[in-house]
């Protein structure tokens, strides 16, 4: 494992970022319209709901949260497809980097993507709403980190696809993260889900982290036992995506299709 | 010494066989030649030394070291082709940057100061790489190619689809690079000329197999006929 070669291809996405002011725009847009539009909506629901009422900001905060996981997700699947369009993918297999240092490349660099789209959006929300994430406390830092493995893990398993089958994997790019969003009991308790689904939400990360995001906003109470468990599930579901990932990539060796990916 | 070994070289995509066992060596400072019809597994056999393409069986050896799973030369090997590009929105600046910092160059200012010199990429340097002309792209990837002084460099139709002067020009670098850089080379090409005028042993490749080898002359001579062009004609069409 050497810094410098995981340098060079942040370096090379972080050209890219600075090369093109309709892509930072683009970077900041979709989360500030995002948060502005969940902004009203807990606005309203403060004022008309008995559930909401004396806790403003849960479902604006748990909008952010789930910005935050979607961005890590889709900037790590961004920048490996950006390698599949401009068919530089060869050029850094035939190069001395490690498959773990391109992982460890692409995490970083989704990263702080992911904080120039979010930063500005979630400054926005404090004079625009008064609501802050930093109400969550120190549990915030534990809950950020989770959905950052989380939204890792996902884009692990989405690159994972774009390896093994190529570019006509690119839609499952995109929809990934609605297939989960779901029974991620973003904006509601697992116990609105059905009965027979519960125990697949609770199977995920996300429905512990925004239980326990509910739990501090609206409690004020700190439930270690909901962050265990989403860290000890991303731990697994993070070892599995990895796997796949290698086994991705020894796959596409074997039946030949690296030299594919890019055309 | 040999640089490259390669013995007894297979490769199967299920029941279709790409590479037939084939045999060849590269000795350090030789250029040698792959020839042959598209589809008779060139590509193949490059991806194989580059570790893009597990071998079904056989060995690739460099520098003494057999390959393993893990490709342990990567750092001292480099690539050019024309089907593989560099990111297009960075600047020609960049990408050199990048790769130089990729490929751990060390002293990477002075490096790549003597590139742009030597491959005339001053007027192009802050560029993007995909406003290039394919002349100006194929300059660029080949100073990508050998920004790491690398031992073996792997070169798949270098000038394809280049006007017969820019052509010329990587021809002339190539081989003026090689008099003052001990390097083995792997060309692929299906331009005779080039092959001619670069290589110093020929392999001439169909169905997966080498059907003969050696000097373009050697060649020429053994299957009398006025050039290298001709044995591949003779060759290719042979049932």
């Amino acid at each position: 494992m050497k810094i410098k070669r995981i340098l060079s291809l942040m370096l090379r996405h972080l050209y890219l970022i600075k090369a093109s002011v309709p892509r930072i725009i683009d970077l900041i847009y979709w989360p500030t319209v995002q948060i502005i539009l969940w902004g009203f909506v807990s606005k309203f629901f403060t004022m008309h709901s008995s559930y909401f009422n004396n806790t403003a900001g849960i479902i604006l905060s748990a909008a952010i949260l789930y910005d935050f996981l979607f961005r890590s997700s889709i900037s790590y699947n961004m920048l490996f497809l950006e390698e599949i369009w401009s068919r530089n993918l060869i050029n850094l297999f035939v190069s001395p980097l490690k498959v773990g240092e391109i992982v460890i490349a692409l995490t970083c660099t989704a990263l702080l993507r992911t904080l120039i789209g979010l930063v500005p959006a979630v400054l926005i929300a404090i004079p625009l709403f008064g609501i802050s994430l930093l109400e969550l406390g120190y549990p915030l830092i534990l809950l950020l980190l989770s959905l950052y493995i989380f939204g890792i893990t996902l884009g692990l398993l989405v690159t994972s696809g774009l390896v093994r089958f190529g570019p006509s994997f690119e839609n499952i790019a995109w929809a990934s993260l609605f297939f989960i969003a779901p029974i991620g009991c973003i904006y509601y308790p697992v116990e609105i889900l059905p009965t027979w689904l519960q125990p697949v939400a609770l199977a995920l990360p996300l429905a512990h982290i925004f239980e326990e995001t509910r739990s501090i906003l609206i409690h004020h109470t700190v439930n270690y036992s909901n962050i265990y468990y989403a860290l000890s599930l991303n731990a697994v579901y993070l070892s599995i995506a990895l796997l796949t990932f290698y086994q991705s990539f020894k796959s596409a060796k074997v039946k030949g299709s690296l030299i594919n990916v890019g055309e | 010494m040999n640089k490259l070994e390669i013995q007894q070289l297979e490769k199967k995509f299920g029941e279709f066989e790409a590479v037939k066992k084939i045999s060849f060596s590269i000795a350090s400072n030789q250029t040698v030649a792959l020839l042959g019809p598209n589809g008779c597994g060139k590509t193949t056999t490059i991806a194989m030394i580059l570790g893009l393409i597990t071998p079904t069986s056989g060995s690739i050896t460099i520098n003494n070291q057999l390959l393993g799973k893990e490709h342990h030369y990567l750092s001292k090997m480099n690539f050019a082709s024309p089907y593989v590009e560099l990111p297009k929105k960075l600047k020609v600046i960049e990408n050199l940057k990048v790769y130089a910092m990729m490929y751990e160059v060390d002293d990477s200012n002075n490096k790549i100061e003597q590139l742009i010199e030597e491959l005339n990429l001053a007027p192009i340097l802050y560029k993007k790489t995909g406003e290039l002309s394919s002349g100006q792209r194929n300059r660029v990837s080949l100073a990508k190619a050998i920004i790491n002084d690398p031992e073996i460099l792997l070169l798949d139709e270098p000038t394809a689809s280049l006007d017969p002067d820019t052509g010329d020009f990587i021809r002339t670098f190539l081989e003026n690079y090689k008099k003052k850089n001990s390097m083995a080379t792997l060309l692929a090409s299906h331009n005779m000329d080039e092959v001619t005028r670069l290589s110093d042993y020929v392999l001439m490749m169909k169905e997966g197999s080498i059907i003969d080898e050696g000097t373009a002359t050697h060649l020429i001579q053994k299957h009398g006929r006025e050039d290298l062009e001709e044995v591949f004609l003779k060759l290719a069409r042979q049932k």
